[in-house]
This record gives C-alpha cells, structure tokens and sequence, in this order.
C-alpha cells in the first residue's frame, strides 16, 4: 500500500535515531587498529640525551600512554595505571604530549611513574602521526608492532578489567 | 517564590492542555456542542499560564534570581538588559517554554481568527495542537525544568556565551520557532482534515495564510542565523551545512513545498494527498529538528546540552506526533483523492514537478545529514559529510527548480502546449543568457561556468517574474495581492542566488601581516594598518586595530576589528570589522600581534553577499503579502453549522 | 569518557568560534589555492563542527602546519588526503571519499529524483485513466441528481 510508504520510511527512520541515542558522535575511531604502528625516535623525558623508538619494544607487548601535566583527565587515569603496571608488570611507555619538561617530571613525582620509558613529543608530531586527538589516550602494541586497540579517553578499572588486560594475555601467547 | 509559582502554572497549563487535546476532539467526534465549544476558552486558559511561566521566568533573569539553576549558568549580573531578556531562551530549558509560549500563542490566535471555519473543524485543529502543547510542557515538566533551584546559590552567574551576546542572535531563535511551531497550524488543519474524511478548497483557503506567515518568520529565522554567522564567526562564511542548519532548511524546502501544493488544492481542489503529506512532513522536520540539537546524536556547534534522556523524550514524541499522523494518513488518505484532471503539461505538472525536486532536496539534506549515523550504526565506520557534499549535489538540484520556476508563471492550469510555452519562453531566456554572458565578461576578473549558471537561472526567474506583472490582461497593480506576492517572492529567489553565486566565485580572503603603515591591497582596495590600541568596556578588554580602507586611491573608511577577551572568560574572541555594501563587504579580522608592533590580519572583499540575506527579505515580503491577500480577510459567516453523525 | 571531553573543550573553547589566522607564505599561487581548499575541507578532530581553517584548537594548528609543509613541498591533494586518513580514518573529510559504502550517500539524491519523476508519472499516467474511464450508471444518477438538486 503506497499510502503506508512515509509511515514505513519514518519508522526505518526512529530506529535510526534510536540506535544513533546509544552511539557517540564525537568518538573517532583509530586507522590503526590491525596495522602496524608508525615509527616514532623520540628523546628520552628522564635522559634527554637519550632516546627510544618503536624498534626497541619490537617483540613485546606493550601500551602507549599518551598523557600530559596539563590535562586533568589524565590525573584520574595515572592512578589506574599504576595499579596495572604493579599488579600485571605491563610494559608502558608513557608519550608526554606538548607538555614542558620539568612540569612533566614534577608531575610523574606527584602521582607516581609507572613507565618504562617517557618518550617526549615536544610538538605534537608523532601524537599525530600516531591519529591522537586528544589526551588521554592509550594504544596497546603487540610483539609484531601492530596496534591492536586503542582506548580514547581515560583507561578506566572497567575497561583494564573487560579488555585491556584479556587482550594483553592473549597477545602474550602469540609469537614475536 | 515565583520561580515555583511558574512552575505550578506549567503544571496548571498541562492540565489544561490535555483538557485542550483530548475534549473538543472527542466533542467533534461525538458530537457534543459543549465539548467543542471548550476549545478556545481552555486554549485561552493555557496561554495564559504559560505565559505565567514565561513571565516567572524572565523576571527570574531580570532580578539575577541565581537560586534558580538555568538563571545561574545563562545569565549574569553584568549582563546588557537585552540579553537578559533574550538569556530566557538561550538555553535548553528556556528554549522549550518560547516553544510552548509560541505554540499556545499561534492556537489562540488561530481561534481568533476562524470565523469562517466550522466549529468542528476548528475543535480538532485546537485539540491536536493541544497535543503538541502537552508534549512540550511534560517534557519541560518531566526533564528539562526551567525552575530546577539551585542550592546553595552562587553569588553570580555563569553568563551567557559571549557570543550570544549580539542582537542579531538574540532575534534569531524566536524567528525559527515561530517557523516551526506556524507549521503546526497545517499539521493540525491536515490532521482534522482527516479526521473528517474530507478536504476542500475551502480548507486550503483557510490553511494558507497561516502557512505562509510560518513559512515567513522560518525564511526569515534562517536568513537571520546566516547573516550572523557571517558577521560574528569571523571567516567570512554564511552557511556550514551544520546539523542544525540543516535542521531548519529541511523544513524551509518542505514548508515552500506545501504552499504551493496549496495553492493549487485551493485554486483546483486538486493535490489533496499531498499537500496533507507535505504538511506532516513540514511540521515533522520541525520537530525532527528539535530532536537532532538536542539528544546528542549528532555533533553540532548549535547543540545545547545534550543528554541522551532527552533524546529519548523527543523520539517518543516523535513516534506518537508523526507516527500517529503518518497511521492516520495510511488508513484515510484514499478518501482524500482529488479527481480533477490536466494533462502532462500544465501548470498542475509543473507544480507537481517543483515538489519533487524540493521534496528530493529536503530528502537529499536529511541524507547528508544523517548518513554518518547510518555508517556508524551499522558498524562500517565513521565518516563525516560536509559542504563539499552539499554544495556540490545541492547546485544540480537548485537548476532545475529555477528552470521551473520560471515557467512557473506563464505555464496554464489543466492544459498547455509545449509550442506556446517555447513561445513565451524565447525572449526572456534569451536576454537571460546575454545577462549571463555579458556581465561576467564585462566585470569580472574570471570566468566560470558556475558563475553563468547561477546568473542565468537569476535571470531567467527575475525576468519571468517581471513579465507576468505585466503580461496579464490586467494593470499589474489590479493583480491580486498573492500574485503580486508570489511576483516578490521569486524575486526574491533571484536576488539570493544571485548573491550566493557571486560571493562563491569572487570572493578574496588573504591572512596576512602588517605592520603600522603597511598595507595590502584587493584589486582597487587598499587596507592599511594604522595600529592597534587597548580598549576598555563593561564586560571585557579589547585590542582594537585602526584599518584605514581606501578604493582607487580615496579614502573609504576607517575599520575597526577587535580581539576581546570577555571578564566571564579567559579566550579571546574576535570582533571582525566590516564596511558593508549593497555590491560588497569589505571584511577585516585581527588576529595576533607578531612583535615590533606587527599584527596578522585577515582580510576579505565579498562581493554581492548582502544580496544573499536581501533576497530572502525580499522573499519573506512577497510572503507577507500573499498572505494578506484579501479573500482571506473576507469575514464570511458560516452557511451551514454541521454537526457529525 | 565525558570528562575527557569537557577538558577538552575547556582547554581550546570551540565556543569562541574564531578564525585562526596565519600568514604563511606560499611560492606559488596554486600551492596557496591547494592549501586555502585543503583547510577548508579537512575537519577539526577536537572542534568538530568546524573545517581546520576556522579552528582555534590547538591540534588544527599543528595540522595547518603540516598541510602548509606538504602543499610547499609540492604534495598533491591526493597525497594529502592519504596522509591524513592514514592517522585519522575518513572522519577527517568533509568530502566523503566515493566508496561503496558511500554510494548510496552520492547517487541518493539523484536516485530520488528520479524514483519521484517516475512516481509523479505515474500518478499523472493514473489520473489519465481513471478520468478516461466511462462513468457507472450509478455515477450518472448520483450527477443527474446533485444537478438536479442543485436548480431547486
């Protein structure tokens, strides 16, 4: 019945808008996930002389954990952080991100640094080439440098519980 | 005190509101004369509460009352009285009760003046916009409380955005509502129609006035939000193919749609169906509208606070309002076939025509609109659909229309012949190609098939329009006003393209760097930095540079930019300064201080852009006066009183 | 997830929707006109309701310099949209790619049209025949009757 067509349109229609309620608009998801993460030589926070690059964690798995002493977010997560790397021994290395040297290590003395490495991105370069859109947000790498998941916003207990960490052992198991 | 005495009158309003919806309908039905005669005293009724509330509310905002949440983070002690007033609805919460103030307005005056229409019609008109009315103060009543308190108080308000603080913006949203909510009159004239099983010319003819003025004030809201955006936002854009843009645009296209589907059900009581189906969909937008700023599925820069709860307030609103209607359209529709016949070419077809590419248009909107949701839901990914999309798909639909539109005069109802209009159309398609020729070659510094697209389809519906005034057999000044109206109108269309055309294709816009005495030029304009100097106001601290501009040497003016920061925030905000035009706008923005004095400025010349804002001017006039028109002032008294078996 | 946001947004205030202006220099016209489009089309991943070119935020910067680079240096438009969905997926496109998903997204309007061209021809096709259709001899009584009515 061609007189029931708008109704049947408008209905396909609610049901959009319904599932769209459950969606967020705002939340871009990475390029990355199934690729290999881009290459990054970056100074050393700790040893500015120093530096670290993708190869060195090649064969691990391991999380980047892109923070900043300006960003507020960032203090609530630190704190689940830190549990991770004491209670599991996860690699992470921390990407300090257009943030100021001594900020940031004074910052790391407040609330602790559970990093293996700081690596410093002084202008936001490899923040990008990595398709970082705002800080918080962490990337877990395997043992082949592939990205396997990223997390925007803060890493909460929930989602170290329901994914990250199950997808850490899993990533254990695999072969380098 | 009176924060709750508003509230307690939004409650009394409801109630009064479901009386409205749910008694003169069943009276209609039933056939009880006192039922129906309840309509306009209880609408009286719940205007008058809601205008209680209303009032509760800005004399909130008037008193700095900051117990009251929404008068805490809108306003501000040191806010400009007219913001105060205009703070009421520039939020979320206000914004629903100017909704629900505007809709019980329109059903009083809609009550008013319906002395030509049959009680019963006129109880189900009043009862469905009752149910609108329902709708909005149960969803103030039940999630969005404009009188929420606030403990303890704070001492001042957060005040309002900055850049809301501007009049243009402060006139903008009661424009739009009064569009969306104006739709409702022939949503709910469609719904008794239906109801009753039966439409006439006589229905159109009470439909089309209303329908009109709304179609006005939503050109006008439109044209009022592109103008600002243009003046405020400072890069020299009028339209962004935002969200809520295209909120209200979709509406617009339908809304020009069902006038003039009904003229035609007026003139040859034909189009029934459709001008109903246009008339749903017109008011469904509206509301559709609504939803998509406020429920926070899409991102939007107009998007007040979102929450998802709302969200699912609308869309059962939604469902009940549109879903209802679209059922009852399903099931009655067939009753309302039109039987007139005209032949394939005819004005009818034309009309016809029209409404397919405004209807694809609408549709085309909603599916750019829409579509990154459609991706996402279905798990494929997020993409994001912006101006290029539009500009592009929406340029090949615009031809056409304005291809028709200018047949749309000379074209006769029922049946015409191909031959006559060729006939008719040969002179003015023709001057309207030397015109798009002429002069670009004449005046501008390139050429661009665009540029002769637009300026012939400007010509082309300019100069049909002119004809008609003076081709009928008739002195153009014994024409009926919604002739004249319809005349003014299409101009109107004309004149906007016109300016859309050439501030698309000529417009210059270069950043650059000056230092004091330096300056830069656009063909003949010269803009020279004078300086910049500190300026202090009530709410906020300003750098304000001296641009002197001068064209061919003489001096024009002296332009002031500003960059301000406001006390209530700690971002800068530009101020642009513009020389406005009748055929240009010289544009200049300050940007930061580069040291020795220097400043980067950013500097456009956009020609013809008024044109775009005076073309929709023109063609809210032209709507004005159609709906002036005298047979819809003739005070007829009604023949025959029927009441339904 | 929300707080994350609201820094967000505190930090770069997308509220003060102001041009950000810069005055880069460019070696060749087309190279300034590549970047003019460039900024105009590319989104802001942190205001999103705004192209990189009215941005204010902080990474638009960072990213209208990287444009700026790569227009200099030469890189086509193709190039640089590649480099930029590479790291932030179609999103950051205010033109959206011609794919198969997208399809429907840059046929559908023309689609339409023409779906409601047909429709309206065959409503006009139906109009035709219903009115070329002899009237019942019930129909001729109920007219003979209205007219007949209607000289009373």
């Amino acid at each position: 019945m061609k007189n029931s067509l708008p109704l049947i349109l408008f209905f396909l229609l609610v049901t959009l808008l319904g599932v769209g309620l459950t969606l967020d608009p705002r939340e871009v998801p990475s390029p990355y996930i199934g690729k290999a993460a881009p290459n990054f030589n970056l100074p050393k926070l700790y040893a500015s002389t120093d530096s670290i690059s993708l190869e060195d964690m090649k064969g691990k798995v391991w999380l980047l954990n892109v923070w900043a002493s300006w960003c507020s977010a960032c203090r609530s997560e630190h704190q689940v952080i830190n549990r991770l790397v004491k209670n599991n021994q996860i690699n992470v290395i921390g990407l300090n991100y257009k943030d100021d040297a001594e900020q940031a290590k004074q910052w790391l003395a407040n609330l602790g640094n559970p990093y293996v490495s700081v690596a410093v991105d002084r202008d936001g370069r490899t923040g990008i080439d990595w398709g970082v859109y705002g800080v918080p947000e962490t990337f877990v790498i395997d043992k082949k440098g592939i990205i396997r998941y990223k997390n925007i916003g803060p890493v909460t207990q929930q989602s170290i519980n329901d994914t990250i960490l199950p997808l850490i052992i899993e990533l254990e198991q695999e072969t380098s | 005190m009176i924060p709750e005495i508003g509230h307690a009158a939004l409650i009394i309003a409801l109630v009064l509101a479901v009386i409205q919806a749910l008694i003169p309908l069943a009276g209609a039905q039933l056939g009880k004369t006192r039922w129906i005669n309840l309509a306009t005293p209880v609408a009286q009724g719940q205007l008058l509460f809601v205008g209680l509330a209303y009032a509760c509310l800005t004399y909130s905002f008037l008193v700095n009352d900051f117990s009251v949440r929404y008068v805490a983070s809108t306003s501000n002690t040191a806010l400009p009285l007219l913001y105060k007033i205009s703070g009421v609805w520039g939020a979320h919460e206000g914004s629903l009760l100017l909704w629900a103030l505007l809709l019980s307005s329109w059903t009083v005056v809609v009550s008013i003046y319906s002395s030509s229409i049959p009680k019963i019609m006129l109880a189900r008109v009043i009862s469905v916009m009752g149910m609108v009315s329902v709708g909005f103060i149960s969803f103030m009543l039940f999630t969005s409380s404009p009188f929420v308190r606030l403990f303890p108080a704070p001492v001042d308000g957060r005040s309002l955005n900055p850049l809301l603080q501007d009049p243009g913006l402060a006139i903008h949203p009661p424009m739009l509502y009064m569009g969306y909510v104006g739709f409702s009159v022939a949503f709910a004239f469609s719904i008794a129609a239906m109801i009753d099983g039966k439409l006439d010319a006589a229905w159109a003819r009470w439909v089309r006035p209303w329908t009109n003025i709304a179609w006005v004030f939503l050109t006008l809201g439109i044209a009022l939000g592109s103008w600002w955006a243009y003046y405020e936002l400072g890069w020299g854009g009028w339209w962004f193919w935002d969200p809520v843009e295209n909120a209200s645009l979709m509406p617009w296209l339908v809304g020009t749609a069902l006038i003039h589907s009904l003229a035609v059900t007026e003139k040859r009581a034909a189009f029934k169906s459709w001008t109903v189906l246009l008339a749903i969909f017109a008011f469904s937008l509206s509301l559709l509208g609504m939803f998509l700023v406020r429920s926070g599925v899409l991102t939007s820069v107009h998007a007040f606070a979102t929450d998802p709860a709302r969200g699912v307030f609308i869309l059962v609103f939604l469902i009940i309002v549109v879903g209802g209607s679209l059922v009852l359209y399903a099931w009655r529709a067939p009753l309302l076939r039109s039987v007139g016949q005209f032949s394939m070419v005819s004005r009818e077809t034309g009309l016809l025509l029209n409404n397919v590419i405004l209807a694809t248009m609408a549709g085309t909107v909603l599916l750019g609109t829409l579509y990154p949701l459609v991706l996402d839901a279905m798990g494929v990914g997020k993409i994001s659909v912006g101006p290029p999309y539009f500009n592009q798909v929406m340029v090949w639909l615009a031809v056409p229309l304005y291809l028709l539109m200018g047949f749309g005069f000379f074209v006769r109802w029922k049946k015409d012949s191909v031959s006559r209009l060729s006939r008719k159309a040969i002179i003015p398609l023709a001057v309207s190609l030397v015109i798009a020729i002429l002069l670009p070659l004449l005046f501008a510094p390139e050429q661009h098939w665009l540029t002769f697209i637009g300026l012939i389809s400007a010509s082309w519906v300019a100069l049909t329009a002119l004809l008609w005034l003076l081709n009928s057999n008739t002195s153009p000044f014994k024409l009926p006003l919604s002739t004249w109206g319809a005349v003014i109108a299409h101009l109107g269309m004309a004149v906007t393209v016109t300016g859309i055309t050439l501030t698309s294709m000529y417009s210059h816009e270069k950043d650059v760097r000056l230092a004091p005495g330096e300056f830069y030029e656009i063909g003949d304009y010269q803009f020279k930095l004078i300086g910049v100097k500190e300026v202090r106001r009530d709410n906020y601290v300003a750098y304000q540079g001296l641009v002197e501009a001068s064209e061919a040497g003489k001096h024009l003016v002296i332009l002031h930019p500003e960059k301000r920061t406001y006390s209530q925030s700690s971002m800068p905000m530009t101020e642009a300064a513009i020389d406005a035009g009748l055929f240009r706008d010289l544009f200049v923005a300050l940007g930061e201080p580069l040291g020795g004095g220097s400043w980067s400025l950013r500097i456009y010349h956009k020609p013809f852009v008024r044109w775009i804002w005076m073309g929709a001017l023109i063609m809210s006039f032209g709507g004005l006066l159609a709906a002036m028109d005298k047979r819809y002032r003739r005070r007829e008294k009604n023949k025959v009183e029927v009441v339904s078996q | 997830m929300k707080n994350w946001i609201y820094i967000l947004l505190l930090l770069v205030s997308p509220l003060h929707l102001q041009a950000a202006i810069e005055t880069y220099q460019f070696e060749q016209a087309e190279h300034e006109q590549l970047y003019k489009q460039m900024i105009e089309e590319l989104r802001c991943l942190v205001c999103q309701n705004q192209n990189l070119s009215a941005s204010n935020a902080g990474l638009a910067k960072d990213l209208r310099q990287q444009t700026y680079e790569m227009v200099s240096e030469g890189q086509t438009q193709a190039q640089i949209v590649d480099y930029m969905t590479q790291r932030y997926g179609d999103f950051v496109l205010y033109r959206p790619p011609v794919k198969s998903s997208t399809a429907l997204l840059w046929f559908g309007p023309f689609i339409l049209l023409f779906v409601g061209i047909l429709v309206l021809i065959q409503t006009l096709r139906a109009r035709k025949e219903l009115a070329d259709k002899p009237l019942s001899d019930e129909q001729h009584d109920h007219i003979k009757h209205l007219l007949d009515d209607g000289e009373k």
